[in-house]
């Protein structure tokens, strides 16, 4: 024993219990995300509860299983349960029962002593809803523009409402969403003659017209909408909730319908993957505790690409020059240092950085030399997504520089002497022969600080980010690029929902769905990258033999 | 590299010769691809500096001290005494009151209509019916004036400015305004003269408190029936107050209407206000008095008691006295009850007495005068001396503060003076920031972070001690938590492990790095938090649990058969050892109820809170220990572990050449030589903790506390700048603190990150030498 002591190895494995602990949490970090994430999206069991409580009345609760947790029975000794002594927990169940508008809270705990009988049964159906989430209950009959019909005929008058919906849809966001986007460009314009002194009357005149038959088109459109809006309630639907109290839905509240218990396998993998692409492409629902998170990653992909291509450059000259031209002395060294230390400098300082330089002061600035006629509503000068781009490509810049020298210094040093002696100038080998060969390493530059950028959200709650942006930044008004507006942002989008919406309980899936999504696409990013890498260190290593 | 460069120069500089146009346009182009790198590349410094110097830009007026400047000085035709002056908000007209009972409005600044010094309105005060000439000004508040007429009554006066647009340009127009109506008022029931009166009002109540010449005490309450601004009509209560002495000097009514301080000679009488029966003595203030008595003792001259000032929103009170100090009073918590206390007094003058004391409205400013014209600006809450000189020579007939406090209005002779101030940012000074200050109503000087509120004569606190505590409070922890695992695993994956395993779990634990602190943050709030509430006696059996199981792990692997240890070598033991920690952690958490039934009586959260008497935040230290210690891990192993593996091979070589154990050969001669790697690799990873910001925001209850406590929570720098610099409105005094807030964290990452690197260059060289 002592010798096995002096022997060092019990030192030896308790570091390796340290690499044991660091992959456990890596990949128990991994895995509860996922598992919790990918969770919201499998169609669950539908339940029905009867129970008697402590006094002794029966009640029914119909919902999912949400979670379930064992407390210890002296809390619970209050309720005189008539349990075995000897048990010393209880079981107790969160269930969600939904139907917001006849409780106030759509989750519920109960007491696994106090069921009688727990069945699942098939006719139990879950419908998601616009508005006020889920409901949970029973059928009891389809009405068709007041007059009932069968059941059978649902899926077609659904389909009648999505078409309608659409419809509905793109009028309110394109054809009004331009009129509006217009009649405030055509304003602008004036203020701006207005401003310049300009404005004669013949203009002002013009300009009236236009708004006139705009505002006419809009009236228009307004009446369409009304049409649309009269077709889609037509329908509706009568139902059940627990307790046997009866509502109506009307079509235009009901998304989907699915009776959970009567699926089998190869249907709730179809409902798995169906509801993962509703995720990804549907517009968020209820203040973002529902529906998708369209906005945040179509924000996200947009301000990453900005980045992109103004950190792309900046980080390769830099890189470049740092290894290809700088000499040996205090500047290169303080470049050095300075890439560290942009390198470590905490990311909210950029974020206070990008505000008050970037924001305040040169957009204060352009918007004071170009947008005065919206004054003093800033156009520019106010946090948004190319203020973000740029803030971000600051803090990614040292990424970017450190894989691309990285890749530069791999490069033997035989083919620069071989394009030399051939007689290219520098920058012919750097052109044609350097930076073709090092372009997966700059590429694996881009990807780690795309990675980066994706990630990170403190300092973009500072210039642009929101939790509802109204419009995206890109659409289909001139000039399509909307640069000056805000935008959402996945990681921002957990923050948000986790830490600041009324109902976190109920926004927890939805939160742990989009982690999982932002960590699968930084993880896969991530690995390309090294994957990439590796496989030019591999390369380079062949080059040199 | 530097034979590569000295070949291609030698190399290109023939080739010029060659040809003739074709090589000087690539000659050209390699000059100037040259000169755009070399400027891309510095650009990376310039865009550091930059930061550097916006960020100082921003921070440095708050260091600034005021600036007093004359701006305009105008002749009026003053012809009998000035009772009180003003200006309007936007300092483009001012007034003076007479003794002829006119109020004469003068233009003071160029405007669209007049000229600068032309009278713009002069009217009388009052009414017909009563004579103008015999009017007295007794109480000369910067928006209320209180007259007083022949007939011993008194009137309300306020002088109103509205700003009407012709066009593009702006008019200010004057007009007086009565706020308790045109009718004069009867203070005193017996129509006595009154010496000294003070009063304050709300839109309900209006409260006078007088002296009048037979030695009473009286207060008047008037009661709106409505609302003073719809409606003047009141009812009147008339109450004495019991007071002895024979003289008042100055009265003042807070405007709360709670108290009211009547001074007579050195004693300030402080008079209760709230009863509606009756005007209890609520405490006798000596604010010179215990002094006195040490200096007549050593024959010094006496201090008297020379002027008095309510501060910004009343609670507190400034007593200038006759020996040019000026201390600040307010009431404090004490064992005995509240009590009025001396917190703070300031060096105004030599010997001269102060003549008067002017508050700011809505900041804790006050200027002091003396009979000489010296003029002092001081703020209270950081005791910044701010400003002092004489601006006329004289001492001013009339004083008055503008609105906004950008600028003074002095009346000398007949010249009414007005002068611009730049005091942007006086309650903050290096001191208030760093130091304790005892704000009021607080017993005791303290550090305290409360940035806003709803009141508009709210006391800001700005001590950036507790977010600072806060950020190396959460730092330590993550590191306390990280640097044992982070070293561990370094140490055994670069020393330890083989080539094939080190090749796939590197990269692993580097992934943990690209994990986005917002999920980190997200998932220590919502999981790691409740469920360390629920199964703390788990999280304190791991630390037993984890070592005992690993060291058991390790004595059973001895012991085993040698043929068994073949197939399972120890270059195994981390894999080997994780089904057993994760085993050992389940039998912690199965355990930790059992634990909590029978020690801590079922509930360790009532336990802490009740027995031991700890507060217990769900979203603690510890939470953000463990949550930021996994962010820190990957930046200290990656480091640590490239520093230990690039120890040169012969070093270890020769060490277990000469029969050293490898465990040996790693502490002394491994570690050694990696030490500064190792140290530089714990910096950098000190530098990530005390910049996190999304982990600290969401994983603590983000209360600016002073308390090493595990269980509570914190506010951290960085954290700080997250939740208020969106609401901070732009070049506020808040707004360039939170910038202060950014460049300390700046510096601190800066000092960090270079010292680190530098110690890497010193190895790399070191290393490159063996």
């Amino acid at each position: 024993m002592n010798k096995w002591f002096k022997s060092g190895s019990p030192w030896i494995w308790l570091s390796a219990g340290g690499v044991s602990i660091s992959l456990i949490s890596v990949l128990g970090l991994l895995w509860l995300i996922a598992s919790r994430g990918l969770s919201y999206f499998w169609p669950a069991e539908l339940y029905q509860f009867d129970m008697v409580d402590e006094k002794g009345i029966a009640t029914e609760v119909i919902g999912e299983i949400y979670d379930r947790e064992r407390i210890p029975a002296s809390q619970l000794a209050h309720l005189e349960l008539n349990l075995d002594p000897e048990q010393t927990s209880i079981e107790r169940l969160l269930i969600k029962t939904g139907n917001r508008e006849l409780v106030s809270l759509d989750f519920r705990w109960i007491l696994a002593p106090q069921i009688i009988t727990t069945s699942t049964p098939e006719k139990l159906v879950v419908i998601e809803r616009r508005t006020n989430g889920n409901f949970y209950g029973f059928i009891k009959q389809l009405i068709l523009d007041g007059k009932p019909v069968a059941f059978s005929r649902f899926d077609e008058l659904l389909e009648r409402v999505d078409n309608f919906q659409e419809q509905l849809d793109k009028l309110q966001k394109v054809d009004i969403g331009a009129i509006n986007y217009q009649l405030e460009r055509l304003r602008l314009k004036q203020r701006k003659h207005d401003l310049d002194g300009t404005l004669t009357s013949a203009l002002e005149e013009e300009f009236r017209q236009q708004s006139n038959s705009l505002n006419k088109e809009y009236v228009q459109l307004e009446e369409k909408l009304m049409q649309l809006r009269n077709n889609i309630a037509r329908d509706a639907l009568v139902v059940t909730a627990m307790n046997g109290e009866e509502i109506t839905i009307n079509f235009e509240h009901i998304l989907k319908l699915s009776f959970n218990n009567q699926l089998s396998i190869i249907d709730k993998i179809n409902v798995f993957f169906g509801q993962i692409i509703d995720f990804v492409l549907d517009d968020p629902r209820e203040a973002n505790t529902e529906g998708g998170v369209f906005p945040a990653i179509f924000g996200t992909v947009l301000m990453v690409l900005l980045m992109t291509v103004i950190v792309s450059p900046l980080g390769v000259i830099a890189a470049i020059y740092l290894h290809e031209y700088a000499g040996k002395n205090a500047l290169t060294k303080l470049l050095r240092i300075a890439v560290i230390n942009l390198a470590g400098v905490p990311s909210i300082v950029y974020g206070v950085f990008g505000l008050g330089f970037f924001v305040y002061m040169v957009g204060g600035s352009l918007d004071q030399l170009f947008y005065a006629e919206n004054l003093p509503g800033p156009t520019f000068g106010t946090p948004g997504v190319l203020w973000s781009a740029i803030t971000l490509a600051i803090l990614t810049l040292p990424v970017v520089i450190v894989s691309t020298e990285e890749g530069l210094s791999r490069i033997p040093a035989s083919m620069r002497h071989g394009s030399l002696a051939l007689g290219a100038t520098k920058i012919e080998t750097l052109w044609r022969i350097i930076l073709p060969v090092a372009s997966p390493a700059i590429m694996t530059g881009i990807i780690l600080a795309i990675a980066r950028a994706a990630g990170e959200v403190a300092p973009l709650m500072l210039v642009g980010v929101v939790k509802m942006a109204p419009n995206l930044p890109l659409d289909g008004n001139f000039p399509f690029l909307h640069l000056d507006r805000k935008f959402m942002h996945l990681g921002f989008h957990i923050y948000d929902v986790g830490f600041q919406s009324p109902n976190v309980e109920a926004a927890r899936p939805l939160v742990y769905a989009t982690a999982t999504l932002l960590v699968t696409i930084i993880v896969v990013l991530n690995m390309t990258a090294v994957k990439i890498r590796n496989n030019l260190r591999e390369k380079y290593h062949a080059l040199e033999q | 590299m530097a034979a590569t460069s000295i070949a291609s120069k030698s190399i290109v500089s023939k080739s010029i010769y060659k040809s003739g146009r074709y090589a000087n346009k690539r000659q050209f182009k390699n000059k100037l691809a040259q000169w755009l790198i070399t400027l891309g590349g510095i650009s990376v410094l310039f865009t550091l500096v930059l930061i550097f110097l916006y960020l100082l830009y921003v921070i440095k007026p708050i260091f600034a001290s005021a600036e007093i400047e004359p701006i305009q000085s105008i002749e009026t035709e003053l012809s009998a005494k000035v009772f009180s002056i003003g200006i309007d908000e936007l300092k483009e007209l001012a007034y003076f009151i007479d003794g002829q009972g006119l109020i004469n409005f003068y233009q003071i600044e160029e405007s669209d209509f007049r000229d600068v010094g032309s009278k713009v309105l002069s009217q009388a005060l009052l009414l017909d019916d009563v004579d103008n000439t015999k009017l007295k000004l007794l109480v000369d508040g910067s928006d209320k004036k209180l007259l007083i007429d022949n007939h011993n009554r008194i009137h309300l006066i306020s002088p109103e400015f509205s700003a009407s647009y012709i066009g593009d340009q702006r008019d200010i127009i004057p007009a007086i305004t009565y706020p308790l109506g045109e009718e004069s008022l009867v203070i005193d029931e017996q129509a006595e003269p009154i010496e000294n009166i003070a009063f304050a009002m709300n839109d309900e109540l209006a409260v006078f408190v007088a002296f009048t010449k037979d030695h009473r005490l009286i207060k008047t309450t008037f009661t709106a029936e409505d609302d003073f601004n719809y409606d003047p009509a009141y009812e009147t209560q008339y109450q004495q107050i019991s007071f002895q002495e024979k003289q008042v000097d100055r009265i003042l009514v807070t405007p709360d209407l709670a108290m009211a301080f009547v001074q007579s000679g050195n004693k300030v009488f402080v008079y209760s206000l709230d009863d509606e029966d009756d005007v209890p003595l609520k405490a006798l203030i000596n604010p010179v008095g215990t002094t006195n008595m040490r200096s007549s003792a050593k024959e010094l001259p006496t201090k008297e008691l020379t002027s008095m000032a309510l501060l910004s929103g009343g609670s507190s009170i400034l007593f200038g006295n006759s020996q040019g100090e000026v201390t600040q009073w307010f009431e404090v918590a004490t064992d005995n009850g509240r009590e009025f206390k001396q917190i703070r007094h300031f060096e105004v003058s030599n010997n001269e007495a102060i003549t008067n004391i002017f508050t700011e409205k809505y900041r804790k400013s006050f200027y002091t005068i003396t009979a000489s014209g010296e003029i002092g600006l001081f703020y209270t809450t950081s005791e910044a001396d701010l400003w002092r000189g004489n601006l006329l020579g004289v001492q001013p007939t009339a004083f008055s503060i503008a609105p906004r406090a950008d600028g003074l209005l002095m009346m000398k002779g007949q010249n009414l003076q007005l002068f611009s101030v730049e005091n942007e940012h006086p309650e903050v000074t290096w001191q208030a920031l760093w130091q304790e200050v005892w704000y009021e109503g607080y017993p005791e000087p303290d550090y305290i972070w409360q940035s806003s509120s709803g009141s508009d004569d709210f006391e800001a606190k700005f001590s950036l001690v507790p977010i600072s505590f806060g950020t190396l409070k959460a730092a330590m922890y993550a590191m306390l938590f990280a640097v044992p695992i982070a070293l561990s695993s370094a140490i055994y994956t670069a020393y330890f492990m083989t080539p094939a395993l080190r090749k796939k779990v590197k990269p692993t634990i580097e992934m943990m790095e690209a994990l986005p602190t917002v999920i980190l943050g997200f998932l220590a709030g919502l999981w790691l938090a409740p469920l360390i509430e629920n199964y703390l006696p788990a999280i304190v059996l791991l630390l037993v649990f984890l070592p005992a199981a690993t060291l058991l792990t390790a004595f059973s692997w001895h012991k085993l058969p040698e043929k068994m240890k073949k197939r399972l070598p120890e270059t195994l033991a981390p894999i080997i050892l994780i089904p057993v920690l994760i085993l050992a952690a389940y039998i912690a958490f199965t355990l930790s109820p059992v634990l909590e039934i029978h020690f801590f009586g079922g509930d360790i959260r009532q336990f802490i809170t009740n027995d031991m008497g700890i507060n217990f935040d769900q979203r603690n230290a510890l939470v953000v220990g463990i949550a930021m210690g996994f962010a820190v891990i990957p930046t200290v192993f990656s480091m640590a572990e490239d520093a230990i593996f690039s120890v040169p091979k012969h070093l270890t070589s020769g060490s277990l050449a000469l029969g050293a154990t490898s465990w040996q050969t790693l502490i002394k001669v491994v570690l050694l030589t990696a030490s500064p790697g190792i140290f530089s690799a714990v910096m950098m990873g000190l530098g990530r903790a005390v910049g996190e910001t999304m982990i600290v925001l969401m994983a603590t209850g983000n209360t600016p506390i002073l308390d090493w406590s595990i269980f509570q929570g914190m506010r951290t720098l960085a954290a700080n700048i997250a939740v208020e610099m969106p609401e901070s409105e732009v070049g506020s005094s808040h707004y360039r603190i939170l910038f202060l807030a950014a460049f300390v964290l700046f510096v601190f990452t800066f000092v960090f990150n270079t010292v680190a690197e530098f110690v890497r260059q010193r190895l790399r060289e070191k290393y490159s030498s063996l």
